[in-house]
């Protein structure tokens, strides 16, 4: 090894100790944990390797119900807040008066506590002995019948997830849509306007792949987060979230380990492998559609 | 198509909110550009040209006057249905489109009956390509082009509706020296291969002179004046115009008139005819002096800068406004570069007097 290779590694050392430390030894910990069969919490102990876990984990109804909630949370959410989020950055970036108050606004969500949201949410949703909510208030004035979105049938308790989700990640992304559409050079509007090219086709062809990158952007990390979800539905549904059948996969990995099902190690690792795959085949896929349709300048 | 402008103004509100009033960027325009000519807008950065061009192509909307093509009167039309080519500075090429979509993009926001196939619109795009010299290059993308390409890429682009009248803003400023030389001769033939109208816009005299049928000379809003380029610098009506034309700059000297002769300190270097005695600026053009050991100009020697054909004589006199005297003479008439002083007789058709309180320009010389 010569002089110069020693001295690079030195300077990685620290870099090197406190990655390995707490991200590629805990990293290799969940993969084999996943593979040691009837784990013991209490006795540390185990009876073999093999790919029961996994098994187990893709039979549990409660698995099964998470990964749904799940994968219905990402297609709605995904979609549907990018692209209010562009519509309302498009709507922010032409207007000019008040524009600022309204930026703030749309960001309040961001800084907010999610577990202070989630109890706005309560108060607008849930029914209690003495109300039914400002939304069934509204329901019933319109002549329907109040629903009960907390606690009540499955449509309505994913409507209100969805609802929130979308709301809770909304501000993140006009942000950052905004400042992406503020930096599109304002020559491309004024050559397309001369070119003859209406609103439309001046968002089509020369906007959105101007801000391409950062919709992509938008998108991959929408769907991350989304997979990842899990303190949204605490907020809104308690932490029994197998009981209100709200659970998410990464809920089912926190029951698993600290719920009161809890001490499964062994479990919540194979669940924790199945979500990474999950969300590693969809990022490469995202990828490469990308290559495709984004350009990067 | 012929383009009038009349009493054309635009007046944008003040920025800065605590001054009151407006900046009039562009002052009661009036001119007609006739058919089928190159235009030159000339002047120095701010003051007004590219404001003017805007308002031509319709991007700006004019606080008052109208914009005439032919007898179409189109101070209301939006650009898109003026029939303009656009030139940008940037060339604003879509970087994410090749050159052909760049060329057709014009051709394919058309609707109705006007819409092309793609096989018309493919040949089109290769007609104007050529026309520009850009063969072979339509798969590219603008990225992949060199500055002068962009460039022909971005007037094609102009060019593909066929155009009533091309605009073009600061179309050389991105090129370096030698490629705006030859880029300059390019639009030129273009110009004249498609006999469309154009007005281009320029802060360079010399771009402006060596190729427009006509200057237009503005400063802060307001044009000074309208000419053919060699006119316009042999007869500028005002010390500005004077100034602003020609390289090197024009000598300009604290001057009087007295008892019918110019004065330029204490040496009478011409008659000045019909002028009553006055305080004047005497501009003399770089080729307006002639070295002459007998000349009633004497100015003290600085140093000799050879330039091949002719000579520049860098001298100094105590009447001058700027740093130095630069004249130009043919090598043979060069002084002695060591001596304390040279003298100039003066060719009286490049001497220019103008009111040294107006600027404006008074009388002639002999």
């Amino acid at each position: 090894m010569k002089k110069n290779d020693l001295k690079g590694w030195l300077y990685l050392l620290p870099a090197i100790l406190f990655l390995g430390i707490f991200m590629v030894y805990p990293l290799i910990d969940v993969c084999i944990y996943s593979i040691e069969e009837n784990f013991n919490f209490a006795s540390q102990s185990f009876t073999g390797y093999g790919l029961h876990n996994f098994r187990y984990v893709l039979s549990d109804p409660y698995f099964v119900q998470a990964l749904k909630n799940t994968f219905i949370i990402v297609v709605i959410t995904v979609p549907l807040s990018t692209g209010f989020a562009l519509l309302l950055s498009l709507a922010l970036s032409s207007i000019r008066p008040l524009k600022n108050a309204f930026q703030t606004i749309y960001f309040l969500p961001y800084v907010t506590n999610t577990l202070a949201v989630g109890l706005v949410f309560m108060i607008l949703f849930k029914k209690t002995d003495y109300t039914d909510g400002l939304v069934n208030l509204l329901i019933n004035r319109f002549g329907g019948a109040s629903v009960d979105f907390i606690d009540g049938p499955y449509w309505a308790k994913i409507f209100v997830m969805c609802f929130y989700t979308i709301w809770v990640v909304l501000p993140f992304k006009v942000l950052i849509l905004t400042s992406a559409l503020a930096s599109v050079n304002q020559e491309y509007y004024k050559a397309a306007k001369v070119d003859g090219a209406g609103a439309g086709r001046i968002f089509v062809k020369i906007t959105l792949p101007m801000i391409s990158p950062t919709v992509f952007y938008l998108i991959i990390t929408g769907f991350i987060g989304a997979f990842k979800a899990y303190s949204d539905e605490v907020a809104l549904f308690g932490t029994d979230l197998n009981a209100a059948g709200m659970n998410t996969i990464v809920g089912y990995v926190y029951d698993m380990l600290y719920g009161n099902s809890g001490g499964y190690p062994s479990y919540a690792a194979a669940a924790a492998l199945i979500l990474f795959a999950i969300v590693f085949t969809i990022t490469y896929i995202n990828l490469r559609i990308s290559k495709k349709t984004v350009s990067y300048n | 198509m012929k383009v009038v402008l009349d009493g054309l103004t635009k007046r944008f509100p003040n920025r800065n909110k605590k001054e009151a009033g407006e900046v009039v960027a562009v002052d009661h325009f009036t001119f007609e550009i006739p058919d089928g000519k190159l235009i030159g807008l000339l002047g120095p950065s701010g003051c007004g040209k590219s404001t003017t061009l805007n308002l031509i192509s319709g991007l700006e909307e004019a606080t008052e006057g109208r914009v005439f093509f032919g007898d179409h009167d189109v101070t209301k039309l939006p650009p898109e249905e003026r029939g303009v080519g656009l030139v940008f500075q940037n060339y604003a090429l879509y970087p994410h489109m090749t050159v052909e979509e760049n060329i057709i993009f014009p051709l394919t926001n058309l609707k109705g009956s006007a819409r092309l196939s793609r096989e018309e619109m493919h040949k089109r795009a290769v007609q104007t390509a050529s026309l520009v010299q850009l063969d072979g290059l339509l798969e590219r993308k603008p990225k992949e082009l060199s500055g002068g390409q962009q460039q022909r890429v971005a007037i094609a682009r102009a060019l593909i509706k066929t155009p009533e009248v091309l605009l073009l803003d600061e179309p050389l400023s991105n090129l370096d020296a030698r490629l705006r030389l030859q880029t300059r001769e390019e639009i030129r033939r273009i110009q004249r291969e498609t006999g469309i109208t154009t007005i281009f816009v320029t802060h360079d005299q010399d771009e402006a002179m060596s190729i427009s049928d006509m200057i237009i000379v503005m400063k802060a809003g307001v044009i000074q004046q309208i000419g053919k380029p060699q006119e316009v610098y042999d007869n500028p009506v005002n010390l500005f115009v004077a100034q602003f034309l020609g390289t090197p700059a024009i000598n300009v000297f604290n001057a009087k008139v007295k008892d019918g002769g110019l004065w330029i300190g204490n040496d009478r270097v011409l008659d000045a005819e019909g002028v009553p005695d006055m305080e004047v600026y005497a501009a003399i053009r770089p080729e307006g002096f002639v070295v002459d050991p007998e000349g009633p100009m004497h100015c003290g020697m600085d140093r000799l800068e050879v330039m091949g054909r002719d000579t520049s004589i860098v001298s100094v006199n105590d009447a001058m406004t700027g740093k130095s005297i630069r004249s130009i003479v043919p090598a043979e008439s060069v002084p002695d570069a060591d001596a304390a002083e040279v003298r100039f007789s003066l060719k009286p058709n490049k001497v220019f007097m103008f009111d040294a309180k107006t600027e404006e320009r008074v009388g002639a010389v002999r």
